[in-house]
């Protein structure tokens, strides 16, 4: 019998079932590892599970090892929201973090207000904590921000017409839509406003078109994935000489590489401290946070940081503090405890959420990069 | 007194949704069966159009899109109640594929293929880029149709999940219902007739482009209804409702259970609803599996696996 008890013990460790018995800590979250969203989510994934086992080799949470219930939910908003129900019905996690996307998140944040779970998205788009809701709160700057950082730069470099040409996918979707919606306030103009869709594999036209325009100033193009690369191509081989800038969307070394380093030559973005690691000044307040995580990913991995993937550790590393600042795993002390977050350095920025912030962030933590000989320089 | 095919097969469908849930452990198995209802239903559509008329539609998610966005758009903009949105989306999905259908049904062979996949794609692609009606690719919320507090009202508490798995455990047997009652009917016998061969059928004087119209029109709306019921029990929708992937998995569903029988077809249902569920283990292999699975199935019971598997145990008895 005893052996018996033994043998199903060890079996039940085996498959890592582990009874709700066990003082242990169940994270769960849900993101777009594979499918077109992949190149956010598998970088998330990559780093909540690393973060998960650093955690756990240092001692867990106060002594109790976390669990990290993973699901892939491949961008499909109609897969998200039934993981997301799986996650609290069926897994009983204390906390949510993921949707890669805005669709994914708001699937999950609907089942996450009903059940009264905190859940910190990983996706863009204001409207996910504009208006607040109690349960929900969100680590990546949103695209008004990224617009209003941009925007900031044009001003201070005396431009006031400017063209925009935008991807048709959700990102640049969205943030042509914040852009034009903020643009006023700065004083600036936009004279000419083209897209593409996110598989087309040339731009020319519409760059001639822009070019064509009178009085444009400079060239702001919102998107992410390939696009933004070719139009960064096409725009060197066309030689128009305005500034011309990109998104936080494509902050990352790939995308220097993808549009050829003499094409990305002073265009300016806004993007993460993660990106300019080893530039940061000694009494710079994320110089720890952000080079440990660039030197921990990469040693795991072998794979460059990106700033998705630094989205993920400042979700883990805010519901961690909240956690143990909780003293509980009880999910509505878990959500006060996050939003009495304060002054918790991210890769990202730092975070101090309140009742009517569930962001935390500003400007500041944006950081306006430019593109010179194929590396990042800080320009503010 | 023996029941009919018919009727035995509403009876188990009916046991099946009904007893279930005395083993659900959680409340996440009822957002599962309401998912399987929903794509049950939809799939019922394909058993139409495919099984019963031997068309075949990879776009059908189009109208599952058109439905979807009828329960999302109509009550904000015209003011219509959530449950006439869904009638309204039901109604332009079949005035669509009338349209669509009409002069297309006339012709033999697979350009209804053809034109359907293109259909499904430019609904996709309208749902994404008319972003200020559509919310674009970021998706919109779709408002609740009020029948749980309805429900509260009369003293019968619900949660989301269950509240939503009856009701379209509801929808899909009055949903297989309606199919099975047509397949018994003349116009069913006359639409198997112009499966087995529109030659044959037109000599013994069935209208065949007027039939196969009639198929593809109430496949359209079985679609609408299923992504009306998705969209307002997710309360959110994107435009990948209306993708082709979702076209693929519908008619795949039907194949794989049988997509002559709407018992078989649900069952393909149950089946891909639930592979990715509990795949979530091997999630690297999730989709190698599935892959592996559908293969299996072509090669070993090509009538999809209830047909098949009905035949096999048939035979064994006599």
């Amino acid at each position: 019998m005893k052996t018996l008890t033994t043998t199903a013990l060890a079996l039940i460790a085996a498959l890592g079932v582990a009874g709700p018995g066990l003082a242990e800590i169940r994270l769960g979250a849900s993101l777009s590892a594979t499918g077109p969203a992949s190149f956010l989510g598998d970088p998330e994934a990559k780093t909540l599970e690393m973060m998960v086992e650093a955690r756990n080799a240092a001692g867990g949470i106060d002594g109790e090892p976390v669990e990290l219930v993973l699901y892939d939910d491949g961008g499909d908003p109609n897969k998200a929201l039934t993981f997301a129900t799986r996650l609290v019905e069926d897994d009983e996690v204390v906390a949510i973090i993921g949707g890669s996307t805005t669709g994914t998140t708001m699937s999950i944040l609907s089942v996450a207000e009903d059940n009264e779970i905190p859940f910190v998205s990983l996706a863009g788009a204001v409207s996910i904590i504009d208006p607040v809701r109690p349960f929900v709160f969100k680590t990546p700057h949103t695209d008004r921000m990224a617009c209003e950082k941009i925007f900031t730069d044009m001003a201070a470099r005396g431009i006031e017409k400017i063209g925009m040409i935008s991807g048709t996918d959700g990102f640049g979707a969205s943030m042509q839509a914040q852009c034009k919606d903020v643009v006023g306030q700065f004083g600036i103009e936009i004279v000419a406003d083209e897209t593409y869709g996110p598989k087309d594999a040339d731009m020319t036209p519409q760059l001639t078109k822009i070019r064509g325009t009178e009085g444009v100033q400079a060239v702001l193009n919102p998107g992410f994935g390939q696009g933004p690369a070719i139009v960064t191509r096409n725009y060197h081989q066309l030689g128009i000489d305005l500034p011309f800038y990109q998104s936080h969307g494509v902050a990352s070394d790939a995308f220097i590489e993808l549009a050829g380093a003499d094409a990305a030559e002073g265009l300016r973005l806004p993007g993460t401290a993660l990106l300019i690691a080893g530039q940061l000044a000694e009494d710079d307040p994320q110089r720890a946070v952000v080079q440990a995580y660039k030197a921990e990913f990469e040693a795991a991995y072998g794979m460059e940081v990106s700033t998705f993937g630094g989205y993920a550790h400042d979700a883990f590393a805010l519901v961690i503090d909240a956690i143990s600042r909780a003293g509980g795993t009880d999910p509505a002390a878990i959500r006060d405890a996050l939003e009495a977050t304060s002054g918790l350095v991210g890769t990202t920025g730092t975070y101090s959420f309140s009742a009517d912030d569930h962001l935390g962030l500003d400007l500041s933590a944006f950081r306006l990069l430019e593109i010179r000989d194929g590396g990042w320089v800080p320009v503010d | 007194m023996r029941l009919s095919a018919k009727w035995t097969q509403l009876l188990i469908l009916f046991l099946l949704i009904a007893l279930l849930p005395l083993f659900f452990p959680s409340g996440y198995y009822f957002r599962v069966g309401a998912l399987i209802f929903v794509n049950g239903l939809a799939v019922i559509g394909i058993v139409i159009l495919t099984g019963y008329a031997g068309q075949i539609s990879l776009g059908h998610a189009g109208f599952a899109g058109i439905g979807a966005y009828a329960s999302a758009l109509a009550p904000g903009h015209l003011g219509l109640h959530p449950l006439l949105a869904v009638v309204l989306g039901a109604l332009v999905s079949a005035a669509v594929a009338w349209l669509v259908g009409r002069p297309i049904l006339r012709l033999k062979g697979y350009y209804l293929a053809v034109a359907s996949l293109g259909f499904g794609i430019l609904v996709a692609m309208v749902l994404s880029n008319e972003r200020a009606l559509t919310g674009g690719p970021d998706g919109m919320p779709v408002p609740d149709p009020g029948l749980r507090d309805l429900l509260k009202d009369l003293g019968l508490k619900l949660t989301g999940g269950e509240f939503w798995y009856w009701c379209c455990g509801l929808c899909l047997l009055i949903g297989a219902w309606a199919a099975l009652n047509l397949q018994a009917s003349p116009t069913g016998r006359a639409l198997r007739a112009l499966h087995g061969s529109e030659v044959a059928a037109r000599t013994v004087g069935i209208d065949v482009a007027r039939l196969k119209l009639q198929a593809f029109t109430i496949s359209a709306v079985y679609a609408s209804v299923a992504g009306s019921l998705l969209a307002m029990q997710n309360r959110f929708i994107t435009p990948d409702v209306a993708g082709f992937m979702h076209s693929i998995e519908m008619v795949t569903m039907a194949v794989l259970g049988g997509v002559g029988s709407v018992i078989g077809a649900i069952f393909g249902a149950v089946i891909l609803t639930l592979l990715p569920q509990v795949l979530t283990v091997f999630a690297d292999y999730e989709q190698m599996v599935l892959g592996a699975v559908m293969i299996l199935v072509m090669i070993f019971l090509p009538e999809g696996l209830i047909p098949s598997l009905a035949r096999k145990l048939r035979g064994r008895g006599e």
